[in-house]
């Protein structure tokens, strides 16, 4: 089976460690939030200017000048600093965060990544996604491992325009955990119940398959 | 002491000067942060032709989005565009040009031309369409482009708290870009919920000196909140 989105959230919970800063994208990456695992505190960027995002507020807590980079209403954590969009993109592309996890649409096997336009659909912007991938060491894409109609995401060679050039150097999809490393996709690690050969299937890109592929596990809810 | 103050009576007087083909740098974060009666007053002028400079471009009715109705905005600099269908409608009919700039790259390029830099190096956008056609230079084995600096004929700036000589502060998330704006614009206006006396401000908080402030006024402020998002 195929992981679901809060599945998904919870495997890129388990690379979080003890006194990390990180900065979760929009969509997936965010329930990240969800999974901190106990015993473990991180610190939250919002590339708006904010170090320390708290909970979502209560209704009498909402506050027009408390937002995060998606613009929804937040709070700030005890402890937190709330800083200039210059500041936050200093902390950014100095390479200060620990931990980036985005979304995209496509990664190859050079660790390059398109998420950020489709020529002839309407094109919104890059937000800060160019900066988070230029300037972290430290990047988790997460995406579906195929498309709708089964095309690979994961590909020799990107067909979309880039969002960074040669940053990614690990991707979780819905079927699969995969290190980037030398110009070709590892795989670490397997969905429960997909197999080997599904996921073979599924990637375009070159593959290196180890002998063992330890399947994920996931506590019941 | 009243070469230093810095205050105006109207928003007609804040904004006297802003002349069509203008360019204006406009701090904010979508809808936080933005300096909400400035905009208001630009498009009571009417003046049409202008290059805006600044992360979002508001939604329709509010925010910058207000100067799109009258087609007062010919180019834009922004990183994120589209969360309005007046925007969207006039980036397809050719109507508006857009330049995408990444959010970091965008902040810098206002700092730097705040801080009397031309250009500057980054990696961001290396690779990318963004890159094309830029000097690319390597550092330490590392590829990046060269970025221009922005200044603005205007920045258009929304603190919370100013004494009369300009020193601001801001509040929350609602800092965002305004710092930059603030130090970027041939002329820079700011509007704010409360004047202060000067000294009032505890001068190690203030975010914004007054040095780089031309024009300050109080305002009241709606402050739409574009995604409400509640715990349960």
């Amino acid at each position: 089976m195929a992981l679901t989105r809060e599945q998904m959230a919870q495997r890129v919970a388990r690379e979080l460690e003890d006194g990390f800063y990180v900065n979760l994208g929009i969509g997936i990456p965010t329930l990240v939030a969800n999974y901190v695992p106990d015993g473990i505190d991180v610190m939250l960027q919002s590339e708006n200017g904010l170090l320390g995002m708290g909970r979502f507020p209560t209704e009498e807590e909402v506050d027009a000048d408390m937002i995060n980079a998606g613009k929804q209403t937040v709070t700030a954590r005890p402890g937190a600093a709330i800083f200039s969009s210059a500041e936050s993109f200093a902390m950014i592309r100095g390479g200060h965060v620990d931990l980036t996890v985005l979304g995209a649409f496509e990664v190859d096997q050079e660790g390059n990544i398109a998420s950020w336009m489709v020529p002839g659909k309407l094109i919104k912007g890059m937000g800060g996604a160019m900066d988070l991938v230029a300037g972290a060491e430290n990047i988790i894409c997460t995406m579906t491992h195929a498309s709708k109609h089964g095309e690979s995401k994961l590909l020799e060679k990107c067909t979309l325009p880039l969002t960074g050039a040669g940053c990614i150097n690990r991707v979780l999809t819905d079927l699969a955990y995969l290190e980037i490393k030398d110009g070709a996709f590892i795989l670490k690690e397997r969905a429960p119940g997909v197999s080997v050969e599904e996921i073979i299937e599924k990637t375009a890109g070159k593959l290196i398959v180890p002998d063992h592929v330890p399947e994920m596990t996931f506590d019941a809810e | 002491m009243a070469g230093f103050d810095k205050r105006v009576s109207s928003y007609e007087e804040a904004m006297e000067g802003i002349e069509s083909g203008m360019t204006v740098i406009a701090g904010g974060f979508g809808l936080c942060g933005i300096p909400e009666n400035l905009i208001a007053e630009i498009k009571r002028r009417a003046v049409t032709d202008l290059t805006v400079v600044s992360n979002n471009c508001g939604v329709d009715g509010f925010g910058l989005g207000v100067l799109l109705e009258d087609r007062q905005i010919r180019k834009i600099l922004a990183s994120y565009v589209g969360e309005n269908a007046m925007f969207e409608q006039q980036m397809l009919n050719d109507e508006i040009e857009v330049v995408l700039t990444p959010q970091g790259t965008l902040a810098e390029k206002m700092r730097a031309g705040g801080a009397g830099i031309p250009a500057f190096y980054t990696a961001t956008g290396y690779g990318t369409p963004i890159g094309e056609g830029k000097e690319v230079r390597e550092f330490n084995g590392r590829h990046y482009i060269l970025e221009e600096a922005i200044t603005g004929d205007f920045a258009i700036v929304k603190g919370w708290k100013a004494d009369r000589y300009g020193n601001v502060m801001y509040r929350h998330t609602a800092q965002n870009f305004n710092p930059m704006a603030a130090t970027a614009g041939k002329i820079t206006v700011v509007e704010v919920e409360e004047i202060v006396e000067p000294g009032e401000l505890e001068p190690s908080q203030i975010h914004t000196p007054g040095i780089y402030v031309d024009r300050i006024i109080q305002g009241s402020f709606e402050k739409r909140i574009e995604k409400r998002t509640v715990r349960s």
